[in-house]
C-alpha cells in the first residue's frame, strides 16, 4: 500500500482521498443506520446532504475552475427539479421506478444543461462580472415563470397556459402536472441515500476528470490569464461554455435528487431563490474555492448545523451566522492561515522526532 | 522518502480527523437530543408563566398517573410567515395548558413540542424527523399547505396521525391518516361566490389575488368556477406575485375602469391593508370582500383602521364574538402574548381540543404504539363532534375534510361584527 501510494502522483492521490472520503462516509452511515444508531433527523437529512454536496461541487466548477461568479445555480436546480418531476409524475403509473428515475435524471440534467448553454452564449463572450448579474436575473426569472406556469396532460395531449388552471380546458381524465404556485404535487419518492451517494460519486468522477483533462487545463489557463490563453490559440468562449454548461447540468442533477425526495415541489424564494444561490456559494467559499473535497464537507456541515442547533430555538439562526463568520475567519484569514501552518509544522516536527526516538 | 512519509501521515491524519468527525457527530446528536428536551421543558415553563402549569408539567415528568401524550407541532416560527406559525403555536399551547390543568387526556399529561419549518417543505420534513426522535405520538401541523403535504407523505409512511390546523390545499388530507381543522381552499372560494351571489352584493366583481401563493390562487380558481353559476360576473382579475406586492395601483385601476362594484380579495391581510390604502388615495370607493386571510387586518401597524370600515370577510373565527369560549380564549391569549389572536391561533387551539376529543373517544393510552393510535384516532375522527372556536358542531368524514358553516363578518366601528 505504501509503495503503491507512493508511486501515484499527487493529484491522483488527492482525488482518491476525495472518493475514499465519500465511500467511507457512506459505509459508516450504512452501518450506523443498520445498527439503529442514527436518529430520524439525520436519516432524513442524508439525501439533502448529497443534493447540496452535488450542487456545491457543480458551482465550484464555475467559481473555482472557470473563475466566473454564478449566483443563479439554484435556478438551474429549479429547472432540473421541475422538468424531472413533471416527467416522473406523468409516468408515475406506467413505468417502474428504476428506469423512470434514470430517464428523469437524464431529462433534468439535459434541460438544465440546455438552459445553462443558452444563458452562457451571450454572457461568456464578455469580460467582467456579467455572468454574476445575468445568472442572478436568470434565477429569479425561472422562479417566477414556474410560479405562473400551468401544465396538464389528458387524452387530447398536452395543455399549457400562463393564466390559471381553468384556462387549461382539460378533459375529465386529465392530470394537472404543474399547478402554478402550487407547484408539482405527488412526485414519487425515488431518491434515497444510496442513489444520492452514487450520483455524488458520478459527479465527482466527471468533475475531477474534467479538471485534469486537456479541456480542464485549457479552462484553468483561461482563468489564470485570459490573454496568454488566447495567444496560444485557446478558444476562450468555447471552453468557458463547456465548463459552464457542465456545471449547470450537474446542478440540474442535484435538482432531480431534491425533487424526488419530497412529494411537493414549489418554487419558493426559500428553496430556489436568490438566498439559496448565495447559500450554495457560501458552501463553495467556505470549503475553499477550487477545492472539490472542501465543497462537499462544507455543504454537509452547513446543512447539518441549523438542524443540530434546533434545541436553541430562537437563537439558532443567530448562532448559525456567528459560526459562519468564525469558519470564514478560520479558513481564510491570513493570520489564522499562518498560525495553522506553524502549528502543523510543529506537530509534524514533534511526530518525527518522536518516531526517531522510538 | 521523507516527503512520502509526510504525505502518508497527512492522509492518515485526514482519515483520522474524518473518523473523529463522524464520532463527534454522533455525540453531538445525542447532546442535541437531550438539549431539545431540556429546552422544551424550559420553553413550556417560560411560556406558561403560571406556576400551576409548570407544576403540572413537572408532575407529568416525574409521576404522571397515565403517562404523557406527546403532540408534535410544525409550523413557520421564523421568516415571513412566522405570524401564522407563532399564532398556531401559541393557540395550541394555551389549549395544552388548559387540558393539563383539567387533568389531561384520559389521565395522560399532554406535552407539546413545536418545531420551526421556515415555510420550507424540506425543513418541514426535518422538523417532523426531529419530532419523531422526540417520540411524538400525533402531529399538529404543518401550519402551511405545501409543508403539510410534504409531511403527510412521511406520516403516511410511518403511520402517524396528523391533524393540520390550517393546511388548506386539497392534497393536505389526501391520505386517510390526515385531517384538517380549517376550510379547504376550494370550499372558501365556492362559499364566497355563493355568499356574494345569494345576498346580491354586486353584479360586477373584480378579483385581486396573489398568483404565487397556493392559498390565494386556490381560492380564486374555485371562486371563478362557481361565479359562472351565480348572478354576477367577474369583470377584472388582477394578479400579483410575492416579489411585487407593494404597488397595486394597476390592478385597482383595472377594477375601477371595468366598473366593479365589489372587489374580492382572497389574500392575506398585509397586502390587503395596502390595497385598501391605495384604493382610498385614488378615490376608488367600493365594497371589499375577503376570506379568512383578511382576519387580522385591524392589527396592521400604521394602517388607518377606518379604511377597513365596511369590509366584509368570510372567516371561521372572529375575535370579538361574544360566546364564552371565544371571550375566554381572547382574554387568555391577550394576557399571555399581548395581542389579539387571529384565526391561526384559533385553529391551533381547536386542533388540540379535537385531538383530545378523538383520543377520549378512541380510549388512547400512553403505551399504545403510534400505529395503533393512528388507526384508532382516524376512526374516532369520523365519529366525534367538536364545538370549537372556529365553528359549532364540527364533524369530519373519512376524507379528512371538516364540515362547518362559514361565518360572514363585517368591520363596523373598528371591530368585527357578525352579519
Amino acid at each position: 500500500m505504501k509503495t503503491k501510494a507512493g508511486r501515484l502522483n499527487k493529484t491522483t492521490k488527492n482525488d482518491l482521498i476525495t472518493y475514499g472520503m465519500v465511500i467511507l462516509a457512506y459505509i459508516i452511515v450504512q452501518i450506523l443506520v443498520s445498527t439503529g444508531h442514527v436518529s430520524s433527523l439525520i436519516q432524513g437529512l442524508l439525501v439533502p446532504f448529497c443534493t447540496y454536496a452535488i450542487v456545491a461541487v457543480a458551482l465550484n466548477l464555475t467559481v473555482g475552475i472557470l473563475g466566473e461568479l454564478s449566483i443563479g445555480h439554484a435556478g438551474f436546480m429549479c429547472v432540473g427539479a421541475f422538468t424531472s418531476a413533471v416527467f416522473s409524475l406523468a409516468f408515475k403509473q406506467t413505468m417502474p421506478a428504476g428506469p423512470r428515475f434514470l430517464i428523469a435524471l437524464l431529462i433534468g440534467a439535459a434541460s438544465a444543461a440546455l438552459v445553462g448553454f443558452l444563458v452562457g452564449i451571450p454572457v461568456l463572450r464578455l469580460r467582467g462580472d456579467y455572468l454574476a448579474i445575468v445568472t442572478l436575473a436568470f434565477g429569479e426569472i425561472i422562479k417566477n415563470i414556474v410560479n405562473a406556469l400551468y401544465l396538464g396532460v389528458d387524452s387530447q395531449g398536452i395543455h399549457f397556459t400562463m393564466k390559471d388552471a381553468l384556462s387549461l380546458n382539460m378533459e375529465e381524465d386529465g392530470l394537472v402536472l404543474i399547478k402554478g404556485a402550487q407547484g408539482v404535487t405527488g412526485t414519487p419518492n425515488d431518491s434515497n441515500f444510496t442513489v444520492g451517494v452514487v450520483l455524488l460519486i458520478v459527479t465527482l468522477v466527471i468533475v475531477l476528470n474534467f479538471i485534469h483533462s486537456r479541456t480542464g487545463r485549457a479552462v484553468m489557463a483561461i482563468r489564470d490569464n485570459r490573454i496568454a490563453a488566447e495567444s496560444i490559440g485557446i478558444n476562450v468562449t468555447k471552453y468557458k461554455l463547456i465548463a459552464f454548461t457542465l456545471s449547470a447540468s450537474l446542478a440540474g442533477v442535484a435538482g432531480v435528487l431534491y425533487a424526488h425526495n419530497l412529494s411537493t415541489l414549489n418554487a419558493l424564494p426559500k428553496n430556489f431563490g436568490y438566498n439559496m444561490s448565495i447559500l450554495i456559494l457560501v458552501f463553495v467559499v467556505l470549503g475553499g474555492i477550487g477545492n472539490i473535497r472542501g465543497s462537499i464537507i462544507a455543504a454537509v456541515l452547513l446543512t447539518l448545523l441549523p438542524e443540530v442547533l434546533r434545541g436553541l430555538s430562537d437563537y439558532r439562526m443567530l448562532i448559525y451566522s456567528v459560526v459562519l463568520i468564525a469558519m470564514m475567519i478560520f479558513n481564510w484569514s491570513p493570520n489564522v492561515i499562518f498560525f495553522r501552518k506553524r502549528l502543523q509544522q510543529r506537530l509534524t516536527a514533534g511526530k518525527k522526532t518522536g518516531k526517531e526516538e522510538a | 522518502m521523507k516527503k512520502k512519509m509526510v504525505s502518508l501521515m497527512l492522509a492518515g491524519a485526514m482519515m483520522a480527523a474524518l473518523l473523529a468527525g463522524c464520532g463527534s457527530d454522533g455525540a453531538a446528536d445525542g447532546a442535541a437530543e437531550t438539549e431539545t428536551e431540556t429546552t422544551e421543558t424550559a420553553d413550556t415553563t417560560e411560556a406558561a408563566d403560571t406556576t400551576e402549569a409548570a407544576d403540572a408539567a413537572d408532575a407529568g415528568d416525574t409521576a404522571a398517573a397515565g403517562g404523557t401524550f406527546k403532540i408534535g407541532g410544525i409550523g413557520p416560527l421564523t421568516g415571513g410567515a412566522a405570524v401564522y406559525g407563532v399564532a398556531a403555536k401559541n393557540g395550541s399551547q394555551i389549549a395544552v395548558d388548559e387540558i393539563n390543568e383539567a387533568g389531561g387526556i384520559n389521565g395522560m399529561t399532554v406535552e407539546l413540542n413545536f418545531q420551526d419549518d421556515e415555510l420550507d417543505a424540506e425543513k418541514s420534513v426535518n422538523a417532523y424527523n426531529v419530532l419523531k426522535d422526540w417520540g411524538a405520538q400525533v402531529i399538529d401541523g404543518s401550519v402551511t399547505s405545501a409543508c403539510s403535504i410534504a409531511v403527510s407523505e412521511k406520516t403516511y409512511q410511518d403511520k402517524v396521525f396528523q391533524l393540520t390546523p390550517s393546511g388548506s390545499a386539497v392534497d393536505c388530507v389526501q391520505y386517510d391518516n390526515a385531517f384538517r381543522i380549517c376550510f379547504s381552499d376550494p370550499n372558501q372560494g365556492i362559499a364566497s361566490a355563493q355568499y356574494i351571489g345569494e345576498n346580491g352584493l354586486a353584479s360586477k366583481v373584480a378579483v385581486i389575488y396573489d398568483s404565487s401563493d397556493v392559498y390565494s390562487s386556490g381560492i380564486y380558481e374555485k371562486f371563478a368556477q362557481e361565479a359562472a353559476n351565480q348572478p354576477f360576473e367577474i369583470v377584472a382579475a388582477g394578479a400579483f406575485t410575492a416579489d411585487n406586492k407593494t404597488d397595486f395601483s394597476v390592478q385597482l385601476q383595472q377594477a375601477k375602469d371595468a366598473g366593479a362594484e365589489l372587489v374580492f380579495l382572497p389574500i392575506y391581510y398585509t397586502e390587503a391593508s395596502l390595497i385598501l390604502t391605495q384604493a382610498d388615495s385614488m378615490g376608488f370607493d367600493v365594497q371589499f370582500f375577503g376570506c379568512d386571510g383578511l382576519d387580522g387586518i385591524l392589527g396592521v401597524e400604521n394602517f388607518d383602521a377606518s379604511l377597513a370600515e365596511g369590509v366584509m370577510l368570510l372567516t371561521p373565527f372572529a375575535a370579538d364574538a361574544t360566546d364564552d369560549l371565544t371571550v375566554n380564549f381572547v382574554a387568555e391569549y391577550n394576557d399571555r402574548f399581548g395581542e389579539t389572536p387571529n384565526q391561526f391561533a384559533a385553529d391551533g387551539y381547536d386542533t388540540i381540543y379535537t385531538i383530545k376529543a378523538a383520543a377520549e373517544k378512541a380510549g388512547i393510552t400512553a403505551d399504545m404504539s403510534n400505529e395503533e393510535i393512528c388507526a384508532a384516532l382516524s376512526q374516532a375522527m369520523t365519529e366525534i363532534t367538536v364545538d370549537g372556536l372556529t365553528g359549532d358542531g364540527i364533524t369530519w368524514d373519512a376524507s379528512g375534510e371538516p364540515a362547518k358553516a362559514p361565518k360572514a363578518v363585517v368591520i363596523k366601528d373598528g371591530a368585527y361584527a357578525a352579519m
